[in-house]
């Protein structure tokens, strides 16, 4: 069931639609969340979407099941994505829709969202609330389910408003169960709770997985799509004992990231596109002096400022490519929000292992849109793999006075690090080239054996590069390729195409740098009709595939309209 | 008593300056001012900025930072917070910190972080052979301003004390001793200190020479100033031509950044545990 409302901006669109997911997720269903709005706080036109399943499933779906109109222009906008039977639930008062304006047969349902919060001495803003009240009705669930939520919502603004909100909840409730009867066709049936799930986005689950392996710091300066993760981490600096800090702009947030790194603690940078185009000279610092940092670089629609607060996964290659000069690092590239969670734990374990940049590659459709995620998945054990950082013992190289912070005997490539204040750990962190203890060199031999000790690196990890997830069998007619957030909408567009009788399989990339180059020449070789599907113009993936393993693949599925695939317009585009 | 000395901080390199530069006396007394202060080279860390002032860390036996032009206070920064017990001084240059780096002189001065940051003001860009830096004054011929540079400079006093900076001082290269005293009470001073070190570049600058500057250079502590006042500070900061002040223009104490972030009440980041404890609370407000 898919329910989607739409409103005015500054209305609570977004609010109501985690309201109502949190409200399905308690009960056990599974859920998720996202929305759409244009970059501006008031006046534009704001959108939530909240799938609602007995199941677990991976994406929306294209049709809309329950379309909660609070203003005209939300028919007009959103007629199109109506379903046989939908129900189109809009106020009277702000003129009738005639059952001849959708294209397919729907149930109108008239509320009078305006009078019913008058009636209880409610702000017009309130209607989002009656809005809830009608859809928990119309869904066949019990009024309490929604009770409890907003009770949670509003405590911290006292008995009153919690009591107010919750009668303008109700109103709306029976308004539907007087004048729309007991059954509608949008009920859900009963689902047995296994377990309390966390209802979190990408950017939430990202700054859950960085506490819990260990982060201490980071600099962060706000941008859409990643202000999420800001609000996590100021909200709990004080709780988690951690420093968040605004910085001045995105140079002075990478710099300070190097500077806590450096000084011993984990730390991280969050940012999209422009914010990282400022980054990029700071990525290439982080590359020479070797130390471990993670970058969430979250994509938005490009080039500069773009369309700010729309989905795309236009960053692959600059990501790879990003800052002066040659040094290894490190792509991942979380899904959804649970794997933004483990992929973040990875991240910091590899940041240390290999001293190196390491990027969690994330977008605006993931980093804001809302999972259900069962709370054991992040509250067991998190192994925190700190690598070669030594605090105690150090000794300098013998004939030399300093610590051999870069020394260039390793087999890895990755030398001990010690941390200023350590004794015995002396040591130049210098972005000049430099010889194993720091000091600058341009001698030819030293430059070589410094370049050879840092791309060692690429090589160890080269052996730790993950391979990509296979889904489907190996028999399948057409396999799809993938990464990131694009992998729950050809997920379920597989399911489509099985139930017409088309076996479809997906290779899935969420390591993509260093390329796990063989694994995917086994994989792609034999494949009879490779589809590439990304949320860019050029297919990034695809070239990346063609420069590690030389396959072209012809066919790609790409969508660069700031909006995420629809499993619909996959299966269209392959049948 | 200490054993720290200046000799502490030797290292296998000896200087590239020019001979006769006015690093040189920087270099000295900040080795002597460490010395005194009993800071060695495993107890602190220097970010230096780049610029000829910058490859000072290859004569200078402590935990350094050689990282980004214009970049060495936000470094400095992010360090101090992740150990705010290490001392952290910041050796810059007028063009890295005031030209590449001005945003973020700003933004620190108006953090407050206790970093101590000395800027080797000698109005030319050395390394890149003698371009005109944001201090340099009106009508003084560069490499890159033949004709005189147009622009006014950047007062790098007057700007550290209305960005909210908590000791602002000026010393000469050509004094060590009285640059020494002022990098300790730089060092010293709890919260954002900035230095302004005048120092002739001997090699492209032939108008402020050591004469130059030794026939103008007059102490602030022998007019019975006392720096507790932003107004007369910035007066006394705008004095230039025939009579140039040095010593200490202006100094509070004030919370620094440290002092504001409730995770640093107890200890620095760097010892804190890596493990959450309050990880179900944390968790269950997303349920």
């Amino acid at each position: 069931m898919t329910w989607k409302i739409g409103g005015e901006a500054g209305f609570g669109i977004i609010s109501s639609g985690t309201m109502l997911a949190r409200a399905y997720s308690r009960a056990g269903y599974h859920i998720l969340v996202t929305n759409e709005y244009p970059s501006l706080i008031r006046g534009g036109h704001n959108v939530v979407t909240v799938r609602i399943a007995t199941e677990p499933f991976e994406s929306l779906n294209r049709d809309v099941h329950i379309l909660v109109a609070l203003n005209k222009e939300t028919i007009n906008l959103h007629k199109q994505e109506v379903a046989e039977g939908t129900l189109v639930v809009f106020d009277p008062k702000d003129g009738e829709p005639g059952a001849s304006d959708f294209p397919k047969k729907v149930v109108l349902v008239p509320v009078p969202f305006k009078d019913l919060v008058t009636q209880l001495h409610g702000e017009p803003v309130m209607r989002n609330t009656v809005a809830l009240g009608v859809t928990v009705a119309l869904i066949g669930s019990d009024f309490e389910m929604l009770a409890t939520v907003i009770r949670d919502q509003f405590r911290k603004k006292g008995d009153e408003i919690v009591n107010q909100n919750i009668a303008i909840a109700k109103a709306g409730y029976d308004h539907i169960k007087q004048t729309f009867g007991t059954e509608t066709s949008m009920y859900l049936s009963q689902v047995q709770k296994k377990e309390d799930q966390l209802v979190i986005n990408a950017s939430e689950a990202l700054g859950l997985g960085a506490v819990r392996a260990g982060l201490k710091f980071a600099a962060i300066y706000p941008m859409t799509p990643i202000n999420a993760l800001i609000g996590f981490l100021a909200d709990h600096a004080k709780s988690l004992g951690i420093v968040y800090k605004q910085p001045e702009d995105e140079i002075a947030g990478i710099n300070m990231a190097i500077g806590a790194s450096l000084a011993g603690v984990r730390s991280m940078v969050a940012t999209s596109g422009g914010g990282f185009a400022l980054m990029v000279e700071g990525l290439s610092l982080a590359g020479i002096v070797e130390v471990p940092l993670v970058i969430d670089l979250g994509m938005r629609v490009g080039p500069a400022t773009g369309m700010p607060t729309w989905t795309e996964q236009g960053e692959l290659q600059f990501a790879i490519h990003a800052g002066h000069g040659e040094f290894p690092r490190i792509i991942l590239a979380p899904s959804d929000a649970k794997e933004a969670y483990t992929l973040t734990i990875d991240a910091f374990n590899l940041a240390d292992r290999f001293q190196v940049p390491v990027f969690v590659l994330t977008d605006k459709y993931i980093n804001e849109s809302q999972w259900c995620v069962p709370k054991s998945y992040v509250t067991g054990e998190v192994v925190i793999d700190r690598g070669k950082l030594v605090k105690d013992g150090l000794v300098p190289l013998e004939g030399t006075s300093s610590f051999p912070r870069y020394r260039t005997d390793t087999e890895d490539g990755v030398s001990p690090r010690s941390v200023p204040g350590v004794a015995g750990g002396q040591y130049f962190a210098n972005s000049y080239e430099h010889n194993e203890e720091g000091h600058v060199t341009e001698d030819s031999a030293k430059r070589i054996a410094m370049v050879t000790k840092r791309m060692k690196k690429l090589a160890a990890i080269e052996k730790e590069a993950r391979p990509p997830t296979v889904f489907g069998e190996s028999d399948a007619e057409l396999t799809f390729v993938s990464w990131g957030s694009s992998r729950g909408p050809i997920l379920e567009a597989m399911k489509l195409l099985a139930k017409n009788g088309k076996k479809a399989r997906l290779i899935h990339y969420s390591w993509l740098y260093p390329f796990p180059s063989g694994e995917t020449m086994k994989l792609l070789s034999p494949a009879t009709r490779l589809i590439d599907v990304e949320q860019n113009a050029t297919g990034q993936l695809a070239a990346l595939i063609r420069e590690h393993t030389g396959i072209l693949i012809k066919e790609k599925m790409l969508k660069y309209d700031g909006r995420p695939f629809y499993p619909e317009e996959i299966v269209e585009k392959v049948i | 008593m200490s054993s720290i000395t200046a000799d502490t901080f030797k290292t296998s390199f000896l200087p590239t300056w020019c001979p006769g530069c006015g690093d040189f006396g920087i270099w000295l007394s900040l080795k002597d001012a460490l010395a005194k202060l009993g800071i060695g080279a495993d107890d602190g860390l220097i970010v230096y900025g780049i610029g000829c002032h910058g490859n000072m860390y290859d004569w200078m036996k402590m935990y350094g930072f050689a990282g980004l032009h214009g970049r060495a206070l936000p470094v400095a920064q992010g360090a101090k917070l992740a150990n705010h017990k290490l001392p952290v001084i910041v050796v810059s240059g007028d063009g890295d910190c005031l030209g590449e780096g001005g945003n973020h002189f700003i933004h620190a001065a108006k953090r407050n972080p206790d970093i101590c940051v000395m800027i080797h003001d000698n109005q030319v860009y050395g390394l890149t052979t003698g371009q005109a830096s944001p201090t340099a004054k009106q009508g003084f011929k560069t490499k890159s301003t033949p004709e005189g540079v147009m622009d006014e400079p950047v007062n790098p006093l007057t700007l550290a004390i209305t960005a909210g900076a908590t000791f602002v001082a000026r010393g000469f290269a050509g004094d060590p001793q009285g640059l020494t005293a002022l990098m300790a009470a730089a060092i010293e001073h709890k919260g954002f200190a900035v230095l302004d070190i005048l120092q002739p570049c001997v090699t492209f600058d032939k108008v402020h020479t050591y004469p130059w500057y030794r026939s103008r250079l007059y102490k602030l502590e022998t007019e019975g100033y006392t720096a507790d006042n932003k107004l007369k500070a910035m007066e006394r900061a705008m004095e230039w031509e025939d009579k140039i002040p040095v010593g200490i223009f202006y100094k509070e104490e004030k919370q620094t950044s440290e002092d504001r972030e409730p995770a640093l009440a107890e200890k620095p980041l760097v010892e804190l545990p890596l493990t959450i404890q309050n990880l179900d609370e944390l968790v269950h407000e997303f349920v």
